[in-house]
């Protein structure tokens, strides 16, 4: 029988009537997107081939932006409460009325008290709006979701080497060959991450996943390490020893870019113990090794002597490599030592330094490209370490994660793989070393603004935000004894405090973007309940809540005042270098996002509306002498706002005439000009300035010329870092500034200025043998926080988690697939589904961050296996650690940044009747503002 | 029945790299957001906000492990859809004549006009990779974006079907494998492509490259280096630090 005749079929067909090229907002990853739309509808979204980021390409997530930008779940109008707080009962309201409510709560709180507004931001991404907005109205109380989410990171990048992974840096993907990637699920900087991983198969370099779970990354790495959760700080460290013992360290790298040389006072008894030795004019010194004298660290020509030592006046002074040498190759340190606890054999330990240090000075690259250094010193070629590292959450939230991720630090310096051509290179606007970043503020004066930027980094406890008594002048005790360095703020812990009276209460909580009564909290059941607790007088313990979120998300239940924000697609935004740019290590780039489609409700861009809170309460920057409105909304802020003379949100296009690259002065057609270049802008560095960034006089040249800094900002990695020697010293009793007695030894024991590894706290706090086990969240790829259930498409490929348990202990307590089991911490008891899972840390039990979901949130049928089977690992972590004899509150965060040590959980599992198939707790339904979404649907129809 | 044509010019498919695949899902939420708006019926989501949604999905990525004795377990992500068989079951059982192989480039179609939604074919399919869609009744399956690889209103650069050119990972590649030097075959003779499931006789277009040995399963350290352990710098009495000054002379 011949074939039938095939059918004709179009293979050109139109695909849309107009293309729009803006910013994803599907997570937090900023690639560029075009939208295609057709008949005003969005029609497709595919990644935009022009844009650093993405390049092209889009992950799951942007590409059901659709679904997200057409979800039910999104709010419609502002709304009032009108029932309990957390039953959902809301009233749709006039912005006029909104406004009214808001400006009626806010105005006499400045005017007053302005600390008691807590004003907290989630993952918007336009801090630097938001943070000069709160500094506008005059409270201390500022900060976004750094302190919950990888906070040790960002600081102790910044203290060690002046940046830190993600927005700060990245490996050179095309020319590592040999790329350690630490406690990375599939997410941050996730299109980037995937696109270089690519790129290094492609190039047969060498992949090590760290990383308890074998999932994405690590599936595809040429070699997993399973390690042990909360363990990385002391694999990393016997790394560390081995090198050293060989001698396998760039010794010229360590002499000539970090703070090795310097000399530190080395006597225990005298008062500047740990402290450099300076000259007259507070300069570092260091030893010069031709003359054997103490000469400034920055003086050229001189190579410093690292074996010597200096004694001044009695009192011995030591290179820092010295001492750091001695620390590290103590037994402590040796892979045979650590090997048990880290889960990883002292041979394999070896092998991986062996390896290291083979690529690192065996297979040296260099790049024919002259340069000039920070002292006038020109240098005829670039000499790269091909070894790569890169980190996230899984080694930084723990209470040892800010040594942690400096002990990783300490590693790449050591094999002199920072800014190297193979290794890993930063960012603009970093390198930026803490001496070019602000200090914290917290000084209040009613009706006015506070005294400067909230967030910033301590140099000392004479930096700490601390009031004339010693109590907290944060509602988050940000920047005190607690947790010196929390240079992110401690969002985690601010409903905790404010439901406490502790260190004071408050009037109003103001939160943007993030779900703080469900998954961006610990201890979810219990934040639920302070934020519907009532006083004796039946008035709410936190009075007002204002929230504003895109959509009908679980926080919106517990709100007094909801102010709708729009979806990505519908709003103004800038990803501005001011905040967290999305620059590439060899260009500059900043980017907008534009209403590509208008809003269809009675919605505005959060942002445009703080703007004209701001008006209206007539805050300084916002209004004009006549008292009228300075910006009209977020875009006009956008273009005309200058945060230094000529240097505005945005970096490209500036200028009148739209040439200008960093400076310049507002251009009225800018935004249009960004719309025109697809959303974008970038300007590439100079190849004599790409590598080197913090000693090459090129890179620090054309930083001040495009407006990163005013001045160059030269600076070498500290090793050492003699701020925490600083908080150290004092705990030891030196200095006018006390820590109070009950956190002296906390201070002493882990703000040690070389990176050490001490075990997390929920393992002195715990019966280890009554919690064997470690429980993990990671990020799935296809999903972002909470956002992703109420799409559509996306909750089809994660609709419910179910905890991933380990083969050993699956088998040892008889669980069969389909079984249910009680998942106990020293906190909580969940019941939960369980699935068995052989690529896993034999002690470690796991399951995908923030599926589950409140019945009745989201739009979502309260019968969705969100609401009944997926759960929240959220409800067995404390935010508190249990209380010790002195009575006082003790956060469950990093000791030197306050990051919330989420991953430090010990749990026990027991086999459950499975009963009804729901997950415990079950949290009594919420009503849903904007109803549930349709029953089917069959998204494009109508093209 | 439906006959299969003897040979297509062109064998289009897909070489899909296991060693690559990250197992992100973004090639099947770009395929199902180009599809349901282009080719054929809409792609539809049953129950979509409700407590069972199920929607149609012309590629799926599914995530294995596997394990031998003593040694670490291993994750493949395996993203599946229709392989374009060159024997292609699903073809020949259709009733109606709604199920073709293009003679041109051996992409396999279904012409929903004449499709009653019997189900035959996903049925005949051993590879699981066609769906009854539940709204319209009709059979879906993987079209290789048909209408984009020869689109002229799309950047040439852009030809090529959505999940490739998504694909974060560089995972997916697309082209002729009737052409020995086209870039999927080449990838396909050097890597090793698998043909999924031969015995079924199917003779599938699309090839799996598949991952390369794990260090940590096999044992082997894949690093070209001449010995495995680091020996100590020093072991003369002056120690570390005679060691370190000597090395400081030599800079």
């Amino acid at each position: 029988m011949p074939p039938i005749a095939q059918p004709a079929l179009d293979t050109s067909p139109e695909v849309s009537d107009e293309i729009r090229k803006t910013t994803c907002y599907m997570c937090a990853c900023r690639c560029g997107i075009n939208v295609h739309l057709k008949d005003g509808k969005v029609k497709y979204i595919e990644g935009n081939k022009d844009h650093p980021v993405n390049k092209g390409v889009l992950c799951a997530k942007g590409s059901a932006g659709i679904m997200q930008h057409y979800s039910p779940a999104r709010l419609k109008a502002p709304m009032k409460r009108v029932g309990e707080r957390g039953s959902g009962e809301f009233e749709e309201i006039s912005w006029e009325e909104a406004f009214e409510i808001a400006t009626g709560w806010l105005g006499p709180i400045r005017e007053n008290a302005p600390e008691k507004l807590a004003f907290f931001t989630g993952r918007d991404q336009s801090q630097s709006m938001t943070g000069w907005w709160a500094q506008a109205y005059g409270t201390p109380n500022y900060a976004a979701h750094g302190g919950f989410c990888s906070v040790n990171m960002a600081t102790a990048g910044i203290y060690t080497m002046g940046g830190a992974f993600w927005e700060f840096g990245a490996p050179d993907w095309e020319r590592a060959k040999l790329f350690m990637i630490f406690g990375v699920a599939e997410d941050h900087d996730s299109n980037p991450i995937k696109m270089g991983l690519g790129r290094l198969k492609e190039r047969g370099a060498k992949i090590i996943g760290v990383n308890p779970v074998r999932s994405g990354y690590n599936a595809i790495a040429d070699e997993w390490v399973g390690i042990t959760p909360g363990t990385d700080g002391l694999f990393i460290l016997a790394l560390v020893h081995e090198l050293l013992k060989a001698g396998k360290v760039d010794l010229e790298y360590l002499q000539r870019y970090t703070n090795a040389p310097y000399l530190v006072n080395s006597d225990p008894k005298s008062p500047e113990f740990g402290l450099f030795l300076r000259d007259k004019d507070d300069k570092p010194l260091v030893l010069d090794r031709k003359t054997g004298k103490p000469v400034a660290f920055d003086k050229p020509k001189v190579k410093a002597d690292m074996a010597g030592t200096y004694k001044l006046k009695g009192v011995t002074h030591r290179p820092v490599f010295q001492i750091l040498a001695e620390k590290y190759l103590t037994d402590a340190h040796t892979p045979e030592a650590v090997a048990e606890q880290c889960g990883i054999s002292a041979e394999r330990i070896k092998r991986i330094a062996a390896e290291l240090a083979h690529v690192a000075f065996e297979q040296e690259i260099t790049i024919d490209q002259p340069w000039t250094d920070w002292k006038g010193e020109k240098h005829d070629k670039m000499i790269g370490r091909p070894v790569a590292f890169h980190a996230m959450r899984g080694i930084s939230a723990h209470s040892n994660g800010f040594q942690t991720c400096r002990a990783l630090h300490l590693l790449q310096i050591l094999l002199g793989s920072v800014e190297v051509p193979g290794g890993f290179r930063f960012k603009p606007t970093y390198p930026k070393p803490v001496e070019a970043h602000p200090k914290p503020h917290c000084k209040v004066t009613p009706g006015a603004p506070l005294d400067g930027p909230h967030l910033g980094y301590v140099r000392g406890p004479e930096d700490l935000c601390l009031t004339g008594d010693g109590d907290a002048a944060r509602i988050d005790k940000a920047f005190t004894w607690e947790n010196p360095m929390s240079a992110h703020g401690l969002m985690h812990m601010v409903i905790s405090n404010a439901h406490a009276g502790d260190p004071y209460k408050i009037d109003t909580l103001f939160m943007y973007m993030a779900n703080m009564s469900w998954n961006s909290s610990m201890n979810s059941t219990k934040v639920m309940d302070m934020l519907t607790d009532k006083d004796e007088s039946g008035e709410y313990v936190i009075p007002r809540i204002i929230y504003s979120d895109a959509y009908s998300s679980e926080m919106v239940a517990f709100a007094d005042l909801i102010l709708p924000d729009t979806t990505y697609l519908e709003r103004h935004d800038c990803i501005s270098l001011l905040d967290r740019p999305i620059c590439e290590a060899d260009a500059v780039a900043d980017s907008i996002r534009w209403p590509v489609v208008e809003p269809d409700r009675d919605v505005r861009c959060f942002q445009s509306v703080l703007i004209e809170l701001g008006a209206r309460l007539g805050l300084p920057g916002m209004v004009n002498e006549d008292g009228s409105a300075t910006y009209k909304d977020y875009a006009d802020y956008i273009q005309n706002h200058q945060r230094r003379p000529g240097v505005g949100p945005l970096a490209g296009f500036r200028g009148k005439d739209g040439k200008g690259k960093g400076r310049g002065e507002p251009n009225p057609n800018q935004i249009q000009a960004y719309i025109d270049n697809g959303g974008f802008w970038i300007d590439h560095i100079p190849d004599e300035a790409a590598f080197f960034k913090p000693w090459n006089a090129a890179y620090q040249d054309w930083a001040v010329e495009r407006g990163l800094f005013d001045s160059p900002q030269p600076y070498l990695f500290q090793l050492y870092v003699e701020p925490l020697r600083k908080f150290q010293l004092a705990a030891e009793g030196h200095g006018k500034i006390q820590p109070p007695d009950h956190l002296r030894q906390q201070v002493k024991d882990t703000m040690d200025p070389l990176p050490i590894w001490y075990k997390p706290f929920e393992e002195n706090v715990v019966d280890l043998e009554e919690f064997p086990l470690h429980a993990l969240t990671q990020r799935p790829a296809a999903m972002y926080h909470s956002w992703g259930s109420q799409n559509a498409w996306l909750r089809q490929i994660h609709g419910a988690n179910p905890l991933y348990v380990s083969g050993e202990i699956f088998a040892e307590h008889g669980f069969k697939d389909g079984d249910w089991a009680w998942l106990t911490s020293r906190h909580g008891k969940i019941k939960v589904p369980v699935v068995k899972m052989d690529a896993l840390n034999a002690k470690t039990v796991w399951t995908w961050n923030a599926i589950g979901k409140r019945s009745g949130a989201w739009a979502l049928d309260e019968k969705a296996p969100e609401a009944q089977k997926g759960f929240l690992l959220n409800h067995l972590i404390s935010e508190l650690l249990p209380p010790k004899e002195d009575g006082m509150r003790w956060s469950n965060s990093d000791p030197v940044t306050g990051q919330a040590a989420w991953f430090d959980l010990r749990v026990k599992i027991e086999k459950a009747d499975p009963g009804d198939q729901i997950s415990q707790p079950h949290t009594k339904p919420q009503k849903s503002p904007v109803g549930q979404g349709p029953k089917n649907i069959a998204y494009g129809e109508e093209f | 029945m439906t006959t299969l044509p003897q040979n297509t010019k062109k064998r289009l498919g897909l070489a899909i790299d296991l060693d690559t695949c990250v197992g992100c899902h973004a090639c099947v939420i770009s395929c199902k957001e180009w599809n349901t708006s282009n080719y054929g019926a809409p792609l539809s989501d049953v129950d979509a906000y409700g407590a069972a949604p199920d929607g149609t999905f012309l590629n799926r990525v599914h995530t294995f492990e596997v394990k031998a004795d003593g040694s670490n377990a291993q994750t493949v992500h395996f993203p599946k859809s229709c392989l374009h068989c060159e024997d292609a079951p699903c073809v020949t059982v259709c009733p109606t004549g709604a199920s073709y192989k293009r003679t041109e480039d051996g992409i396999v179609l279904v012409n929903e006009a004449d499709c009653m939604g019997c189900g035959l074919c996903a049925w005949a399919c051993p590879y699981g990779a066609r769906e009854l869609d539940k709204v319209e009744g009709v059979m879906k399956k993987c079209t290789l974006c048909v209408d984009r690889i020869y689109n002229e209103n799309i950047p040439e650069e852009d030809r090529v079907p959505s999940c490739v050119r998504t694909c974060p990972a560089g995972a997916r590649h697309f082209g002729d494998f009737a052409d020995p030097e086209s870039n999927v075959s080449k990838l396909s003779a050097e890597r090793g492509g698998l043909v999924l499931m031969e015995a079924q006789g199917t003779k599938p277009v699309n090839r799996y490259l598949p991952p390369r040995p794990k260090a940590d399963v096999s044992g082997d350290a894949q690093i070209d280096m001449p010995n495995p352990f680091l020996t100590p710098a020093t072991t003369k009495p002056e120690g570390f630090l005679g060691w370190l000054d000597s090395a400081l002379e030599k800079i």
